[in-house]
């Protein structure tokens, strides 16, 4: 019997269950490798030979290798995990967060001093808020997309 | 005999833990952040709690997939704090209460919560940064603090009923140990925040707000929302506010006791992609 997963009509949100977690071990596991200095290093000088150290699939280390987030997140990765790569680029939690949006370094921040995203239009699929599936990429790179 | 004299809630946001830490706390963005700690700094130097048990949540830190428990106990005599990428924050040694985690432990998994008992881990932001809000800079943190890591990262993340319930177990534990000790008790993380996907930076000051009234004057209506309204309501990392229900349950309160006094209640948007929230409930 499929388990009530009542978290997916949710837009732009991936909830990180057991199902997600069971795909994303390598990648998630390779993450947690980041957090010591010498790995850090070891894999800032040959990406592609660190990763194939790992039992990952082809895409995930694709996605690692383009810093796509919300490819990462799709294969499996968790924000928590995925943070020890941003943390070894020297990127913040606002960047990396940021990065999955579409919008720029300064158009994000700009959105949280101003009181970050509104919930409304964006509870559910199907509602016309700025996460919807239609309204993406956001920004200035959404913006280019429509012109 | 033991008791739990106040507990204190926090969003425990590790932009805070690194403006703090490269001295940043001046600067116009932190500045109203920091100041909402004001009060508790000043408050807490009088209180003198001679143990803290403090509810946080590990960032895939100390537990990788490797082990996931839902309810872990530190019954161990100290804790580093962890590098999590960014080498580890520069922050004292946090040293556990052994004798009074072991006590917990026997009563909590008698009372029917089965606890995972930890002696040895590291401690990351979750843990550190509300030590640092509240304690400030020291060369060494004033108190003993036993840390209570929970789930909050791989779902499903226990309910905030169950929160609750083992808020009251927890109090139970504190108040039949032997020692003369001020205990406080921490629930920490949250407010309103994602920081994933299309939806990531989402905040929602009045849910927030009517999360906060109800925690101080409706905790038991409180524990019985579900999982789905903190996620759709309040970003997919908001889930990290069922932790508060832990700290609120241990209130007397909650067993038939005097209404806690409320000393402080501040909310702040943003720190960095972060809703801000703290309180201060006194046991009467």
């Amino acid at each position: 019997m499929a388990l009530d997963k009542p978290y997916q009509d949710i837009p732009g949100t991936i909830i990180f269950d057991a199902e997600q977690s069971r795909k994303g071990y390598w990648l998630n596991q390779f993450c947690m490798s980041l957090m010591s200095s010498e790995n850090r290093a070891r894999f800032k000088a040959d990406e592609r030979a660190y990763l194939d150290a790992w039992p990952m699939s082809e895409e995930q280390k694709q996605a690692v290798l383009a810093r796509d987030l919300n490819w990462c997140m799709r294969t499996g990765g968790n924000i928590y995990f995925l943070a020890k790569i941003g943390a070894t680029d020297g990127k913040s939690f606002q960047q990396m967060a940021g990065s999955m949006t579409g919008m720029t370094e300064d158009e994000y921040r700009a959105m949280m001093l101003a009181g970050g995203r509104s919930a409304d239009g964006n509870r559910r699929l199907g509602e016309d808020g700025d996460a919807q599936p239609q309204h993406q990429p956001q920004g200035a790179a959404g913006k280019k997309g429509n012109a | 005999m033991a008791r739990i004299t106040a507990s204190v809630y926090t969003s425990h946001v590790p932009a805070i833990g690194a403006a703090l830490d490269l001295g940043k706390t001046g600067e116009d963005y932190w500045q109203p952040v920091f100041a909402g700690y004001d009060f508790g700094k000043q408050w807490i130097a009088e209180q003198k709690p001679d143990v803290v048990f403090l509810v946080y949540n590990d960032h895939a830190t100390a537990f990788s997939l490797d082990l996931i428990p839902t309810f872990a106990l530190g019954t161990g005599s100290e804790f580093k704090p962890a590098d999590e990428g960014w080498g580890p924050r520069p922050v004292p040694t946090v040293y556990g209460h052994p004798e009074l985690a072991a006590h917990i432990a026997q009563s909590v998994i008698q009372d029917d919560f089965d606890l995972t008992l930890v002696n040895k881990m590291d401690v990351d932001h979750g843990l550190t940064v509300p030590l640092s809000l509240m304690f400030g800079q020291p060369e060494a943190w004033p108190c003993q603090v036993i840390p209570f890591a929970v789930n909050v990262v791989q779902y499903p993340v226990p309910s905030g009923r169950r929160c609750f319930q083992i808020g009251q177990a927890i109090r139970r534990a504190v108040e039949s140990f032997d020692e003369d000790l001020n205990v406080q008790i921490w629930g920490t993380g949250g407010m309103s925040h994602q920081l994933q996907g299309a939806r990531a930076g989402l905040i929602n000051r009045e849910w927030d707000n009517r999360f906060l009234d109800r925690l101080i004057d409706d905790p038991a209506g409180l524990s019985q929302l579900p999982h789905i309204d903190y996620v759709r309501e309040a970003g997919s990392e908001g889930i990290e506010l069922v932790m508060w229900l832990i700290a609120r349950g241990a209130m007397v309160d909650i067993a038939g006791g005097p209404k806690p006094v409320l000393r402080k209640r501040f909310y702040h948007v943003p720190a960095s992609n972060t809703a801000v929230g703290h309180l201060i409930l006194e046991n009467p």
